[in-house]
């Protein structure tokens, strides 16, 4: 125990060491918001050269993708080691070096699910922000309801044809590729038709169109498939498909289990975000008794949420299985994100009511938290998992 | 959970539901008792007592993760005990001494031989800092004069802690029970367990009976305070995790309208944000014993997040169970009220929601 202890504080100076002489001081502004962070792709603009330089030191030490195998790009580091990092970078406000669905999630699964030699040709690219993912999953018919996809894969020898449309695929614009959910085989039942298919976006066929939400932005898309043609394998045989052919549910299952644990995250206060005191009394702003009252209550339950996020990645890790409790996770995780966010409009006032005013992107973030509760699953899908699959209520 | 405490949790389940279902308390009730001596023993046998206790004084010094553990399962079935009061919190304050008298009050508390209460509050909120109780110097002794409400365990405890204020500050002392000028009125509370009013009237204390240093109770007190609330608050996690499980328990056996009632949406949903709630707060009861083992001097904002939320936690459980239960749950006749009555008792115990919320408040710069 003592020695373990010991080990981690070496590594903890090490990395603070490591971070005090490559993270640019621009890069310590504590803007992890996904506005502010690098997503990698073929087309990304940095924002800065300081921006490029932290991207490119981080790779060169697997820091992008830290729990990662070394092999592929990461630092192999474990759970505890994560932490450190993590606590590192949120002490010194350090922005996260690149964001990605790929990081997120076709990392997870190919990890999971790849072959060893798709997880040669996805992963390391991933690693390096050289290609930009998007998740082709909901359709106009299948939101909460997401097994219902009906996007047509048809086997053309060679090839899969696939027809069909996609929506609320975030960032599909600006995506490189998309891992989506098809409908492989029609007469199956409907968990059991379904194939996970890698796609470039440059394939003919393949068109974005970008949905404005109330907050003005439009981080989301409309995807359209209009007689795409997507060979089956590359030039070196690689399958463009992950996992097993119709058994595409098992691996979008994993990876929903996946996304909820890490939406969940958004509203802990974790993965170096600051407290809400902070935030919410930076400029001198005097909170009246009963909003400082809501703040507190606020507060209480982010730092317990970050502690069961916490103790959920230990489990994980541990090998006990986290499973549906994710849906706890995503649940708990976005509702108080948006209770945060309420707070931070009520101390904003009247100046957080501008669109570019004082609090600069405050009430844009404060109406994408609404989309939190709907995204990966809606609150009521996610308590329905619960009831059903962790509490064994009668269906 | 560790492996250990796992096999703890179940060990401690396996004695508790033959030995302290919730029927113990009631059949304690109805006898008009709020104790059992016997069950104590049988805990201290097993180590429970000298939980904090180091192995030199005869205890099983198995740290703060454990007593969380206990506690949980104790407050599963709502188990009557001194635990808290001798156990936990009167064991974690003579640890911060180390002369032999408090390693033979040590060994005391390890056999179950001798049970302790912890005289603090004077008004109806906890509230430490304000104590008016006096103990003025008389020559080399001090006379002890007040009034201290809410003593929990009091009326049957051999000894108390009492907190008095002093010259320059606040100082702690161990006296027996039974001392000249000390009256015991327990009162009749809604739990069915133990608490007392206690009157001092010029009781004698000398310097053999102050707990640490005169003025200094604070560096005696604050551990112990803390390992209780962080023990209550495990307590209460149990509590809510017994009445949230006899609540889904009901769900899937009562039938209404020709259904199962658990197959409603309306009551699936409630039911599972209650658990929700429920995990969240096991995170940060769990989180408060690892923090006390390992970094004590920094476990206060981990104890008052733990008693916050298991106070809330238990408020829920309790209201939703009733709810859930409809009119059977209002009735004496069935269990769920006695959950109700010590979710109440114990979120006053040892600081409100109010009292640590605003603790966390100010380390967090709220």
């Amino acid at each position: 125990m003592a020695q373990m202890a010991q080990d981690q504080s070496a590594f903890r100076m090490e990395l603070r060491s490591w971070l005090e002489a490559n993270c640019p001081a621009e890069m310590r502004d504590g803007n992890s918001s996904r506005d502010h962070t690098c997503w990698g792709g073929r087309n990304w603009v940095f924002e800065s050269e300081a921006q490029e330089t932290w991207l490119n030191r981080c790779i060169e030490k697997g820091y992008t993708v830290p729990t990662w195998p070394k092999a592929y790009g990461g630092a192999g580091m474990n759970r505890a080691e994560e932490k450190i990092w993590q606590e590192e970078l949120a002490r010194i406000e350090a922005r996260r070096p690149l964001d990605s669905f790929g990081i997120w999630m076709l990392g997870p699964a190919l990890l999971h699910f790849g072959t060893e030699e798709q997880k040669k040709k996805y992963l390391l690219p991933i690693a390096r922000g050289e290609i930009r993912w998007c998740q082709g999953y909901s359709e106009p018919g299948a939101g909460s309801d997401l097994a219902s996809v009906q996007t047509k894969c048809e086997d053309k020898g060679d090839h899969w044809l696939v027809n069909g449309q996609k929506i609320w695929t975030s960032y599909a614009d600006k995506a490189d590729a998309i891992f989506a959910l098809v409908r492989s085989d029609r007469d199956a039942k409907k968990h059991l038709g379904i194939t996970f298919l890698l796609i470039d976006m440059e394939t003919p066929g393949v068109s974005t169109r970008p949905i404005k939400l109330i907050s003005g932005m439009s981080p989301f898309c409309e995807t359209f498939f209009d007689n795409v043609e997507v060979p089956k394998e590359d030039e070196d045989g690689i399958s463009s498909v992950v996992g097993t052919i119709n058994r595409g549910w098992d691996v979008a299952k994993y990876l929903l289990t996946h996304e909820r644990s890490m939406i969940s995250a958004i509203g802990s206060g974790t993965g170096g975000m600051r407290p809400l005191a902070q935030i919410l009394t930076d400029d001198g702003a005097e909170l009246d008794p009963v909003l400082r009252a809501a703040a507190i209550k606020a507060e209480i339950d982010s730092l317990a949420t970050g502690l069961t996020l916490e103790r959920y990645k230990d489990m994980a890790e541990a090998g006990q299985g986290v499973g549906d409790a994710s849906a706890m996770l995503k649940y708990v995780g976005t509702e108080l994100n948006k209770d945060r966010h309420e707070l931070m409009m009520a101390a904003g006032g009247s100046d957080a009511l501008e669109w570019d005013g004082p609090y600069g992107s405050r009430p844009a973030d404060w109406l994408r938290t609404k989309a939190n509760s709907i995204e990966g699953g809606t609150s009521e899908v996610m308590l329905s998992i619960v009831s059903r699959r962790v509490l064994g209520l009668p269906g | 959970m560790t492996e250990e405490e796992t096999m703890l949790a179940d060990s401690a389940r396996g004695f508790l539901d033959e030995n302290a279902p919730v029927k113990q308390l009631r059949d304690l009730r109805d006898a008009g008792k709020t104790f059992d001596k016997a069950l104590w023993q049988e805990m201290a046998k097993m180590g429970w007592a000298g939980i904090l206790v180091p192995e030199d004084q005869g205890g099983s010094d198995m740290g703060h993760a454990a007593v969380g553990i206990l506690a949980r399962e104790m407050g599963k079935t709502l188990v009557a005990s001194p635990f808290l009061s001798s156990a936990v919190i009167a064991a974690t304050a003579l640890r911060q001494v180390s002369d032999s008298r408090a390693q033979q009050a040590l060994s005391a508390i390890a056999s179950g031989e001798v049970t302790y209460a912890l005289a603090v509050d004077e008004g109806p909120k906890f509230s430490p800092e304000k104590t008016e109780m006096s103990a003025t110097r008389d020559g080399n002794s001090f006379r002890l004069n007040g009034e201290k409400t809410f003593v929990v365990d009091g009326a049957l405890a051999d000894r108390l802690l009492v907190l008095a204020r002093t010259d320059a500050g606040l100082t702690l002392f161990d006296l027996p029970a039974d001392r000249d000028g000390v009256t015991r009125d327990q009162k009749g509370m809604i739990d069915s367990r133990d608490a007392a009013k206690i009157t001092f009237d010029n009781v004698e204390a000398t310097g053999e009976d102050v707990l640490g240093n005169v003025d200094h109770a604070m560096k005696v007190l604050q551990p112990a305070l803390e390992a209780g609330q962080a023990a209550l608050a495990a307590e209460m996690s149990g509590v809510a995790a017994g009445a949230f499980g006899m609540t889904v328990g009901y769900l899937k056996e009562r039938k209404q309208f020709g259904v199962l009632i658990g197959q409603f949406q309306a009551l699936q949903h409630r039911a599972a944000d209650l658990w929700c709630h429920t995990e969240v707060t096991a995170s940060a009861v769990a989180h408060a014993g690892r923090m006390l083992d390992e970094d004590p001097e920094n476990a206060s904002l981990a104890v008052s997040l733990a008693k916050a939320r298991a106070t809330d936690t238990a408020k829920r459980a309790v209201i939703e169970g009733v709810q859930m239960h409809g009119g059977i749950g209002m009735t004496d006749d069935f269990d769920m009220g006695f959950y109700m009555k010590r979710a109440r008792v114990a979120a006053e115990w040892l600081g409100d929601y109010g009292y640590h919320a605003e603790k966390i408040a100010k380390i967090r710069g709220l």
